[in-house]
């Protein structure tokens, strides 16, 4: 018995949207970083959803392990550690912090639109190109081979500057935290 | 796009009942099987009155936990409160989905022939990585929903200690990745072969060791158990947890060992294979399909029975142990497994295929146990180590000091 699976993506699509957008709401809403910092891994699972729609399985994979996985249990972490109480409704933005707060939404808004109009104009009936490139990703998901040829041949450098960042990274707290022996002796 | 509702809806779905069910019961196996092999292995009974041989005794414990007043303590967060059991126990239940716990069963009349699998998906082992990653939550956010200061330490271990471990763990199995060349799990399983020497334990020796080390440490199992430690934190992160959600929190640890073993099983003990058993009446009949399903079962079983030796046989670790031997000897045991892995593939490319693998296993353990002694030796060396500094700043012994 045939059965129609566009609109099953598409409800998906909608579940995973929603939850993104809900996730990402109530992080700003919530007064208590605990329950923001849950929200916010709601937000990084449901973007995680959307990549598996897109057919980056791998992408999805690794947003899963190292966002909601790795960094938002170091901010439990360090929430917890410190005891945060919850936030009062005023006091957090105040002054130029607001200003700035301001002038970065402004900023963001104008992008998200600027891009939406863009891709509106590129997906008009009859653009075949965008036509092909769905197809072809509904045959063949993106697979962890293709990422890694075209990390080791086409992005090399920019991937080798980018492990070499976080190396110095690394190295910078080691010096930091590392206690002088002489001082301590 | 059109699909057919027998093969793309009904057959999944009865393999997800079957699967969800079967850990299920294997969590009631596994609570009487660790009570009873204790009591073995300390010389005593274990509970054998309810039922033959105390078989129904998970049974009766259920039971109980169900009737049990379920109280929620007034000092704590409750939404949060409620919600982590069931944060701990989704994650131990998805992760089965992709695990391969047989091999095709071709049925006619259908099309295609039926993985017994839920899910063969192509990134598989980092599907697994990436929910057993989010099972921390359910530990940390209970810690904190209790609003208690020996539930909160038991998560802050908990946490700490997944992320260290998570590396070791992510880490062993790129030595396999790299000679499969696949991340989906039934290849992985379907390369080892029939036969025991090419399975993938022999080959990556050091990284199946850190790798399950890293296993019992995720699973919060003894001798990793620190944010349960009972002399230290009451009960650690559940302290305040009763009746049926502490049940819940009990039902996903033996959840997280069942796949745990199963995953290690796909990954290094050759999955459903054993000496060509499994393709017995051909390749794709039924009883080739239930004899691999079988062979599965029983590895698996058998690894169980591993942790459960291993948590009655080793005291727990102490804290500063647990960081030292998970950062400067299983991170260092996994990443020397990538560095000779990936050389010797290089190196020994030219030789027949069994030649390979043993070059490739030589070269694993002999850099493995290398890398070991270095670290060993630096660690008896540097007198300033944290291990060594931590013992001479212990209370009882600055006591004694001030006495001298």
């Amino acid at each position: 018995m045939p059965v129609n699976i566009m609109n099953g993506e598409l409800i998906v699509f909608i579940i995973f949207g929603t939850l993104s957008v809900i996730g990402a709401i109530a992080v700003i809403s919530f007064r208590h970083p605990i329950y923001s910092a849950l929200s916010l891994i709601v937000t990084f699972f449901s973007q995680a959803g959307l990549f598996v729609l897109l057919g980056a399985h791998f992408v999805a994979a690794v947003q899963v392990i190292v966002y909601a996985g790795a960094i938002m249990v170091l901010f439990l972490f360090v929430i917890m550690l410190l005891n945060l109480g919850t936030l009062s409704a005023k006091g957090a933005l105040t002054g130029k912090l607001k200003g700035v707060a301001v002038l970065l939404g402004i900023l963001l808004t104008v992008e998200g639109i600027y891009i939406a109009v863009k891709a509106l104009n590129n997906t008009k009936v009859g653009s075949t190109e965008i036509a092909e490139a769905a197809a072809d990703l509904q045959d063949k998901p993106i697979e962890t081979y293709d990422i890694g040829r075209l990390l080791f041949s086409e992005y090399l450098l920019p991937f080798e500057v980018t492990s070499l960042i976080l190396l110095a990274a690394l190295v910078g707290v080691i010096v930091l935290v590392k206690r002088d022996k002489q001082t301590e002796n | 796009m059109e699909i057919n509702i027998l093969e793309e809806i009904v057959i999944p779905i009865i393999k997800i009942l079957f699967i969800v069910h079967l850990l299920i019961i294997g969590v009631m196996v596994m609570i009487w099987s660790e009570r009873r092999v204790s009591g073995w292995i300390q010389d005593r009974l274990g509970p054998n009155r309810v039922g033959p041989q105390g078989l129904l005794q998970p049974i009766a414990d259920g039971i109980k936990f169900l009737f049990k007043e379920d109280l929620i303590p007034n000092h704590v967060d409750k939404p949060l409160y409620v919600l982590a059991p069931a944060m701990l126990l989704i994650p131990a239940m998805i992760t089965i989905a992709v695990v391969p716990f047989g091999g095709t069963i071709t049925i006619e009349g259908l099309d295609n022939p039926i993985p017994l699998q839920i899910a063969d998906i192509n990134i598989g082992i980092l599907f697994i990585l990436a929910i057993t990653s989010l099972g921390v939550y359910g530990v940390v956010i209970g810690a904190w929903a209790s609003n208690n200061k020996y539930a909160l330490l038991g998560g802050l271990r908990s946490s700490a200690q997944m992320i260290s471990y998570e590396l070791t763990l992510g880490l062993a199995i790129i030595g396999v990745l790299m000679l499969s060349e696949s991340l989906s799990l039934r290849e992985i399983a379907a390369q080892q072969g029939s036969y025991p020497w090419k399975w993938n334990f022999l080959i990556h020796f050091p990284a199946f060791l850190a790798f399950t080390t890293a296993m019992f440490a995720e699973t919060n199992r003894l001798p990793f158990d620190l944010a349960e430690a009972e002399q230290e934190l009451v009960a650690g992160y559940h302290t305040e947890y009763s009746s049926m959600k502490f049940a819940i929190f009990f039902m996903a640890e033996y959840m997280n060992m069942i796949v745990g073993s199963a995953v290690v099983v796909t990954l290094f003990l050759g999955g459903w294979h054993f000496f060509g058993l499994e393709t017995m009446g051909g390749e794709g009949s039924l009883l080739a399909g239930l004899i691999s399903f079988a062979i599965f079962f029983i590895k698996t079983g058998i690894f169980l029975f591993v942790f459960i030796w291993v948590r009655w046989t080793l005291p727990r670790f102490r804290y500063d142990q647990l960081m030292n031997f998970g950062w400067k000897f299983l991170l260092p045991i996994a990443l020397t497994s990538i560095v000779v892995t990936g050389t010797l593939w290089v190196v020994v490319k030219d030789l027949q295929q069994h030649w390979q693998l043993l070059w490739i296993g030589i070269g694993n353990t002999v850099a493995a146990f290398i890398v070991v002694s270095i670290v060993a030796g630096m660690l008896a060396m540097d007198t300033n180590s944290p291990a060594v500094v931590q013992d001479t700043d212990a209370a009882p012994l600055r006591g004694l000091e001030a006495i001298e």
